[in-house]
C-alpha cells in the first residue's frame, strides 16, 4: 500500500500521542519523540512496526509526538494516520 | 444488574483507560455526539482497540453508534459487533424500520465474523417525537431490543420544549418509554441529569426516574454514579421487608393458608413480585447480606 | 539605637558577610519571591563568593541561582526542596558540589543542634518594624505563617530583615522578634502576590483523583483513627486535598470534633475549623488567601515554628501526635519506599518537605497517587530516589486498588471489612504494568549531584546526575 498524502491523526493530551504520516523513501521509516522514550522506546516503535506491516505498509514516513499513550491508542492513532493518508487511493 | 451507565467519550485515550475505575454498572463508549465529524474514523479505532485491549474490570461495554443518516453507522457496526459488547445503542431511531435495518447489518457482521447470529443487543436511544410514539413498535422490532433509552436533551429540541432542571417537560415522554418497554418486557433507561455541580438535584432527579419505573439511569459525570448507584439499590429496609415477605408466604404455603397479611396489609401478587425482585436484585448486587452472584 | 539601615548593600556589609560563609532563605514567598535574588545580586555585586545558600526551598523563580553558581558566588546549595530551572541545572550537573536536602523537620535539627551553621539569615518579611519585630500577615505581600523562618531567627549569627511594609513601633503579633534581629531594609517590594498565594485551592474536578480521595477516606475510615480528637494534614494538591472532602460527611456522621489540622493549611481546613471539624490549625505555611486571612483572624489557627512542626531533636513536635497524613509520590517501591525528589527520568523535580517527617510521625501515613501517570507505572522495583523510608509508610491508595505495608497487619485486618480493592504491592505493580507495559530498566545516573538526608541527619540516598 502507498502513501499518497500527508495525513495526521491524535492529539498531544497525555496518554495520547500525535502521528503525522508523509510519503517515504522507499522504506518506512519511524521517529519517535516520547515523554517515556527511555522507558518504552522499543515498545513504541515495535507497535508502530506492527501495524505498519498488517496493513501492507512498505513505504511511508511516520512521525510520533508520544504524550505517553498506551500501545493500543498508538496502534489505533499509527492505523488511523495511515488509513488518511491512503484515503486518496479510493 | 445495570443501575448506572456512564458515557465515555470515544475519542478520549486517558477518559478510555480509566472508564472502568467510577463504580458505573456500564460504560458507554460515545462514537456519537462526544466525537467531531472530522474525529469519526480515530474514534471508531481508538475505541476498537481500547475494548480489545483494556480489560474494564466489573463494567459492561456498551457503544454509542452513528445514526442510519450520517452514514457511518455501518464502520461503526462493522468494528463494534465482533468486539461482542453486551448492547449496541443505536442513535436517533424513529421506528421499528430503524431497528430492522440496523438488525440486518449487524447479522450479516455476525455471519461473517463467525458469531452467532443475534448475538449482541440493542438498546435503541429515543430522541425524537417519532421515536418517543413509536416506542413499544422500537422494542418489540426485533428480539435485540434488549432495552430502549431515553435521550432527553434531543428530544426537547425536536418537541421545540424548553429543557429545564425540574424535567416537567419530559415527564410524557418517560412515562410513554416506560410503559412501551415494560409492555415489550424489556428494560429501560433515563436520560443523564446535565449539571455536575448539583448532586441534590441529581438524586432527586434519579429518584423521581426510579418511582416511575426506570431500570437505571445515565450518567455524564462520573460524581453522578454512585448516587445512581444508591438510588437503583435497594435499601436495606426494602430487603427486609421482601425477606418478610417470602417468609410468611413461605408459612401460609405450608399452613395451607390463601389470603394472609402483614403487619395489618395484605400480601397479594403484586406485592410477592415486587418481593422477589428486590431479593433477585439484592443476590445481584451482593446487598443486605445476600450472597454477590 | 538604630538597625536600620539605607540600602541591602549596607546591611550585608554590617552584618560582615565573607567568603565561604552561609546565607540563609525561607520560602513563605514561594514562587513569588524577590528576595533570595535580590540579596545574591547585591552580595556577587559586593564580589563575596564561594557561599552556601541554605534555603528551606528553591522554586522556578529563583532561576538566576544557576548563574551564581556558574560565577562561582554560590558553591554549595542546602535546601528541603527544589523544583522549575534550578532544579533541572543541579540535575545536569551545573554545581560542582552535592547539593544536601534536608526535611522540614531535618533542616531545623541541623539548626537547632548546630550541625549547620547559618552566618547571615536574610528573612522576608511581609511586615516589620524599625527593631525587627516582623510577622507574615500584614502587608501587601501578606503569606501568613512565617513558621521556616523561626529556626533561622534564633540561630543565625546575624538576621536581617527585608521588608516593604514598614509600620509602627511595636509590631504585633510577632513571628520574628527583635530580640534576634541585627538589622533591617526596607525595600520597593519582597514579591509577587500572585506567585506566593493562590487564590484559592480548587478542589481537583479528575474524576481519577476523586476516586483516589475516596478511597483514602475509607482507609481512615476503618483505620481506627477517625474519632474524637483526631489530627490530620494532607496536601494541597490533586487527592490529597480531596480527601478533605470526603472527610467531612464522615466526621459529620460519627459526630466527631478534630483536635487539630496541621501543615500547609488552605481554605479547606479554615473552613472545616470555622464549621467547627477542628478545633485548631497549626500552620507552618499558608497554601491560600483564605489560609492568609484566617491565620490573622482566627484566634484557633496557629503559626508554629518548622522546629514546633517537625523536628526530630525536639522534646516533642506537632508530627509526633499526628493520626493521619495524606502524601503524594512520584514513585513508591514494592518496599514501600517513597521518592519525591524526582521524577521517573531522575530529574529532580520537588524534595522532601515534611514529606518524611510526618510519615515518621503520624499513626497512619497514607500514600495516594494513580496507579500509572501517562504511562509511567507509579510502583516501582526499587525507586530512583529514596526520599522516605518503607518502614514509615503504611498504606499505598490508587484508583485501582489499595496495597497495606506488610509490616502494618492491624491495618491490615482493619481494612479487611472495608470493602476496598485490597492487593499487595506486587500485585499493583503487576496491574499497572499490565495496561502500560513494562517499563525498562533505568540506565545508570552520573555522578552524585545531591545527597538526601532523612530528618535524623543520616544519608539515606544519593541523586544521580542525568547526564551519564
Amino acid at each position: 500500500m502507498k502513501i499518497l498524502r500527508n495525513a495526521v491523526a491524535g492529539t498531544l493530551e497525555s496518554n495520547d500521542v500525535l502521528v503525522a504520516v508523509s510519503p517515504g523513501g522507499g522504506s518506512v521509516q519511524v521517529d519517535v519523540e516520547s515523554i517515556v522514550l527511555e522507558q518504552f522506546g522499543p515498545q513504541i516503535l515495535k507497535a508502530v512496526t506492527d501495524v505498519a506491516e498488517i496493513m501492507h505498509v512498505t513505504d511511508a514516513a511516520i512521525r510520533l509526538e508520544d504524550r505517553g499513550a498506551l500501545d493500543c491508542t498508538i496502534k489505533a492513532r499509527v492505523e488511523t494516520a495511515l488509513r488518511r493518508a491512503m484515503e486518496a487511493q479510493k | 444488574m445495570r443501575r448506572s451507565m456512564l458515557f465515555i467519550p470515544g475519542n478520549s485515550p486517558a477518559m478510555l483507560l480509566n472508564a472502568d475505575i467510577h463504580q458505573a454498572d456500564a460504560v458507554i463508549l460515545d462514537l456519537e455526539d462526544a466525537v467531531s465529524p472530522s474525529e469519526k474514523d480515530a474514534a471508531r479505532i481508538l475505541v476498537r482497540n481500547a475494548i480489545s485491549a483494556l480489560k474494564f474490570k466489573g463494567t459492561e461495554i456498551i457503544v454509542r453508534v452513528n445514526p442510519l443518516d450520517s452514514g457511518y453507522t455501518r464502520a461503526d457496526l462493522e468494528n463494534m459487533v465482533p468486539l461482542n459488547p453486551s448492547l449496541i445503542m443505536p442513535t436517533k431511531v424513529s421506528g421499528a424500520d430503524d431497528i430492522r435495518s440496523i438488525a440486518a447489518m449487524m447479522t450479516q457482521i455476525e455471519g461473517a465474523n463467525g458469531q452467532e447470529p443475534g448475538a449482541v443487543g440493542l438498546m435503541p436511544l429515543l430522541e425524537t417525537a417519532e421515536g418517543v410514539l413509536n416506542a413499544y413498535a422500537i422494542a418489540k422490532a426485533d428480539k435485540r431490543v434488549k432495552a430502549l433509552f431515553l435521550g432527553a436533551e434531543d428530544l426537547t429540541s425536536d418537541l421545540q420544549a424548553i429543557r429545564s432542571k425540574s424535567s416537567q417537560e419530559i415527564f410524557y415522554a418517560r412515562g410513554q418509554i416506560v410503559m412501551a418497554a415494560r409492555a415489550a418486557g424489556v428494560d429501560v433507561y433515563d436520560t443523564p441529569f446535565t449539571d455536575v455541580n448539583d448532586d441534590d438535584g441529581m438524586a432527586e432527579d434519579a429518584q423521581f426516574a426510579r418511582a416511575l419505573g426506570f431500570t437505571g439511569k445515565s450518567a455524564i459525570s462520573p460524581r453522578h454514579v454512585s448516587i445512581i448507584n444508591e438510588v437503583f439499590s435497594p435499601s436495606l429496609k426494602d430487603i427486609d421487608y421482601a425477606r418478610e415477605v417470602m417468609a410468611v408466604i413461605e408459612e401460609a404455603k405450608r399452613l395451607g393458608k390463601g389470603a394472609i397479611s402483614l403487619h395489618g396489609k395484605m400480601v397479594d401478587k403484586p406485592i410477592v413480585d415486587r418481593a422477589r425482585r428486590v431479593l433477585e436484585a439484592a443476590r445481584a448486587l451482593g446487598l443486605g447480606g445476600a450472597k454477590h452472584e | 539605637m538604630n538597625k536600620m539601615t539605607s540600602t541591602l548593600g549596607e546591611a550585608i556589609r554590617l552584618a560582615g558577610l565573607r567568603d565561604g560563609m552561609t546565607v540563609s532563605f525561607h520560602h513563605h514567598l514561594r514562587n513569588g519571591d524577590y528576595v533570595l535574588n535580590m540579596v545574591m545580586a547585591e552580595i556577587a555585586a559586593q564580589g563575596i563568593r564561594d557561599l552556601t545558600v541554605q534555603a528551606s526551598s528553591l522554586f522556578d523563580c529563583h532561576a538566576p541561582l544557576v548563574d551564581h553558581i556558574r560565577s562561582g558566588v554560590v558553591t554549595g546549595i542546602e535546601t528541603d526542596y527544589m523544583n522549575g530551572y534550578i532544579a533541572k541545572s543541579i540535575s545536569e550537573g551545573v554545581m560542582p558540589r552535592p547539593v544536601v536536602f534536608r526535611s522540614h523537620g531535618g533542616r531545623p535539627a541541623a539548626i537547632t543542634s548546630g550541625r549547620v551553621h547559618i552566618d547571615v539569615a536574610f528573612i522576608a518579611a511581609p511586615a516589620a518594624d524599625k527593631m525587627g519585630n516582623a510577622n507574615g500577615v500584614d502587608g501587601p505581600a501578606a503569606c501568613g505563617s512565617l513558621g521556616y523562618a523561626i529556626p533561622d531567627s534564633r540561630f543565625a549569627d546575624k538576621v536581617v530583615i527585608l521588608t516593604d511594609f514598614l509600620t509602627d513601633y511595636p509590631l504585633t503579633p510577632a513571628s520574628i522578634e527583635e530580640t534576634d534581629v541585627d538589622f533591617v531594609v526596607k525595600v520597593d517590594s519582597i514579591g509577587d502576590p500572585k506567585g506566593i498565594v493562590s487564590g484559592t485551592t480548587r478542589m481537583t474536578r479528575d474524576p481519577v483523583a476523586l476516586t483516589i480521595a475516596r478511597y483514602a477516606s475509607r482507609v481512615i475510615q476503618f483505620s481506627g483513627l477517625l474519632k474524637e480528637g483526631f489530627s490530620f494534614q494532607t496536601g494541597a494538591g490533586g487527592a490529597s486535598l480531596a480527601v478533605t472532602q470526603y472527610l467531612k460527611p464522615l466526621m459529620k456522621d460519627l459526630g466527631i470534633t478534630g483536635s487539630f489540622g496541621l501543615g500547609g493549611i488552605t481554605g479547606y481546613l479554615v473552613d472545616m475549623l470555622k464549621e467547627g471539624y477542628f478545633k485548631r490549625l497549626m500552620d507552618v505555611q499558608c497554601f491560600d488567601l483564605q489560609a492568609v486571612e484566617s491565620i490573622k483572624a482566627n484566634p484557633l489557627h496557629h503559626e508554629v515554628s518548622a522546629v514546633r512542626y517537625a523536628s526530630p531533636l525536639a522534646k516533642s513536635a506537632l508530627v509526633d501526635s499526628l493520626d493521619v497524613v495524606v502524601l503524594g509520590a512520584t514513585q513508591i517501591d514494592t518496599g514501600f519506599n517513597v521518592n519525591v525528589h524526582t521524577d521517573s527520568g531522575g530529574y529532580i523535580t520537588g524534595g522532601s518537605g515534611g514529606h518524611s517527617d510526618t510519615a515518621a510521625g503520624a499513626k497512619l501515613s497514607m500514600i495516594v497517587a494513580p496507579l500509572y501517570r501517562a504511562r509511567l507505572p507509579i510502583v516501582v522495583d526499587k525507586v530512583l530516589c529514596v526520599s522516605t523510608p518503607g518502614s514509615t509508610v503504611d498504606v499505598l491508595v490508587t484508583q485501582r486498588g489499595v496495597a497495606v505495608n506488610p509490616a502494618n497487619t492491624q491495618l491490615k485486618d482493619s481494612l479487611k471489612a472495608s470493602g476496598l480493592p485490597l492487593y499487595e504491592i506486587e500485585e499493583l505493580k503487576q496491574m499497572a504494568e499490565s495496561y502500560t507495559g513494562t517499563p525498562a530498566h533505568n540506565r545508570p545516573m552520573g555522578r552524585v549531584v545531591a545527597d538526601v538526608e532523612y530528618r535524623d541527619g543520616s544519608i539515606i540516598d544519593h541523586i544521580g546526575s542525568v547526564i551519564r
